[in-house]
């Protein structure tokens, strides 16, 4: 009995089990779109760097071709997600919310371990459910912090990361050029390469760079840093020249619809 | 059946695939790790430090799911900070050892966590307790865990003495990770130290490419020297 009692509390993960044995005997699931992406962090002399490329895919279709994975947390602390798109976007944007309540309350300026910590307990009271691999950064009172969180609530502290599909891409240029202290620029162009590694040899990511800089004074997003898959002018035009087609009868009107008002009232209607 | 299968549940998930180990000594215990993280057949983070601080002289090795041993940790360290302030003495090992376990039994479904509790404390003075999977709690005066130390149990029992010192110790533990990371594929990288006494506790670190080394085999194809030259490369034809 003592074993059923304890069975009831806490969250229920029943209907998760339902769903894979309905989704093993044929039954189609909605598909969630992911973000197979690259993101990737690293340290630098005087704060952190975070980078992300821009595409969003739902299976083999990209569904955004620029959408942002950067997410703003805190002033100081940004937040990439890779995953899915739905679960990285609102559990940032609840704990950024939160943060901004416990910094109202406490007076002070947040810590990225706050951040860090609220993330972790969240995702691991789903359990896995809720699907979101992040690069979490910031600065603070106790200096610059980089972490990844994974899907499952388990935290790691480095001082260079990368996640999502095109993490190993990254992290074969993170562990050939990384070194400690690099410069700001340093930092930002190490961190440009890395992406475009994932853009260019990840299937799941593509089109652009996004980078963020955060430093103890100001945080700088900078949005598309580096565009490299530009749609350029097509060589040709492939539209038909104008009479390519014959034709027979001409028979020309008028599309505009003429319409009489009355007005009903003696006052027009108030609308200010 | 209502049950939740954990293993299918947690597929993807973050593991320490680990070599950990613990051993008491007079006066102190040495705890040491690997320090390799993997998702599957990737290195998630090859300098992890599995030593984890709950107590000013209590540590924990931790072994098994990332996020459940974190989770863990992370409680019995707030218990432990609530149990201080309230009683006004720090916690023994027994009575962290005691928390870990009643977590680890009591969620014994939903947890696949291995942990070895180790410290020191007035009433007892060292001491090592290990935790496996279902929830035991055991006292042993030496403790291995991770899927390395299913490697080197043969290799502690034929050495292990009582009575060491501090150094015998520190090497007896060295050695042994060396071997288990050696034989074992989700150990590796670095091996990480902490020798806890009543004075404090003082963090050790061996770099992976400065770790005891054994015998590691000789070549027994036949040397290019006695085969003579090797045979000319022909280009690959390429249109």
């Amino acid at each position: 009995m003592a074993v059923a009692a304890a069975a009831q509390t806490g969250f229920d993960f029943s209907s998760a089990s339902r769903n894979a044995y309905l989704a093993e005997r044929g039954v189609k699931l909605p598909n969630a779109t992911s973000t197979g992406t690259t993101i990737v962090g690293c340290l630098f002399q005087d704060g952190i760097v975070l980078g992300a490329d821009t595409r969003a895919t739902a299976g083999p279709i990209v569904a955004d071709k620029n959408c942002e994975k950067i997410h703003y947390v805190t002033e100081s602390i940004r937040c990439c997600g890779a995953g899915t798109a739905a679960d990285t976007e609102f559990v940032t944007a609840l704990i950024s919310s939160n943060m901004e309540l416990h910094a109202l309350s406490t007076g002070r300026k947040p810590r990225v371990v706050t951040a860090m910590t609220m993330l972790k307990q969240h995702l691991f009271r789903y359990q896995g459910h809720v699907g979101a691999a992040l690069v979490l950064g910031g600065v603070d009172s106790t200096g610059a912090h980089l972490f990844t969180i994974h899907p499952h609530g388990s935290t790691d502290k480095l001082p260079y990361v990368t996640m999502g599909s095109g993490s190993l891409a990254a992290m074969a240029v993170f562990e050939s050029k990384w070194q400690p202290n690099l410069s700001r620029q340093a930092a930002i162009d190490l961190v440009a390469e890395a992406i475009a590694a994932g853009i260019f040899n990840d299937l799941g990511s593509g089109s652009n760079i996004d980078v963020c800089v955060i430093a103890p004074e100001k945080t700088d997003m900078l949005r598309n840093y580096i565009m490299p898959n530009e749609r350029v002018q097509k060589e040709k035009t492939y539209g038909f020249r104008r009479g390519t087609t014959a034709w027979t009868a001409e028979k020309i009107r008028s599309l505009i619809i003429n319409e009489e008002v009355t007005q009903v009232g003696n006052e027009a209607m108030d609308t200010s | 059946m209502n049950t939740v299968d954990v293993q299918q549940l947690k597929s993807g998930e973050v593991n320490l695939g680990t070599s950990i180990m613990a051993v008491q000594f007079e006066g102190g215990v040495v705890v040491g790790a690997d320090s390799r993280t993997t998702t599957g057949s990737y290195i998630a983070n090859r300098v992890t430090d599995k030593l984890t601080y709950v107590h000013d002289r209590i540590y924990c090795c931790r072994s098994g799911s990332a996020a459940d041993t974190q989770a863990v940790a992370d409680i019995v360290h707030y218990y432990l900070q609530t149990f201080t302030q309230f009683i006004g003495r720090p916690p023994t090992v027994h009575i962290a050892a005691e928390t870990f376990q009643q977590l680890c039994y009591e969620n014994k479904d939903a947890l696949s966590a291995g942990i070895i509790v180790a410290g020191w404390d007035k009433e007892n003075g060292p001491s090592v307790y290990n935790i496996p999977l279902g929830g035991g709690l055991f006292r042993q005066p030496w403790a291995i865990g991770g899927s390395g130390s299913t490697y080197v149990y043969g290799y502690c029992d034929a050495t292990y003495r009582d009575g060491w010192g501090r150094d015998e110790t520190i090497e007896f533990v060295k050695n042994t990770l060396a071997l288990a990371m050696s034989r074992d594929g989700s150990s590796g990288g670095v091996i990480r130290m902490a020798v806890i006494t009543e004075d404090g506790v003082e963090r050790l670190f061996v770099p992976g490419n400065e770790l005891p080394k054994f015998w590691e085999g000789h070549e027994v194809l036949p040397t290019v020297a006695s085969v003579g030259p090797p045979p000319p490369v022909v280009p690959m034809v390429v249109e």
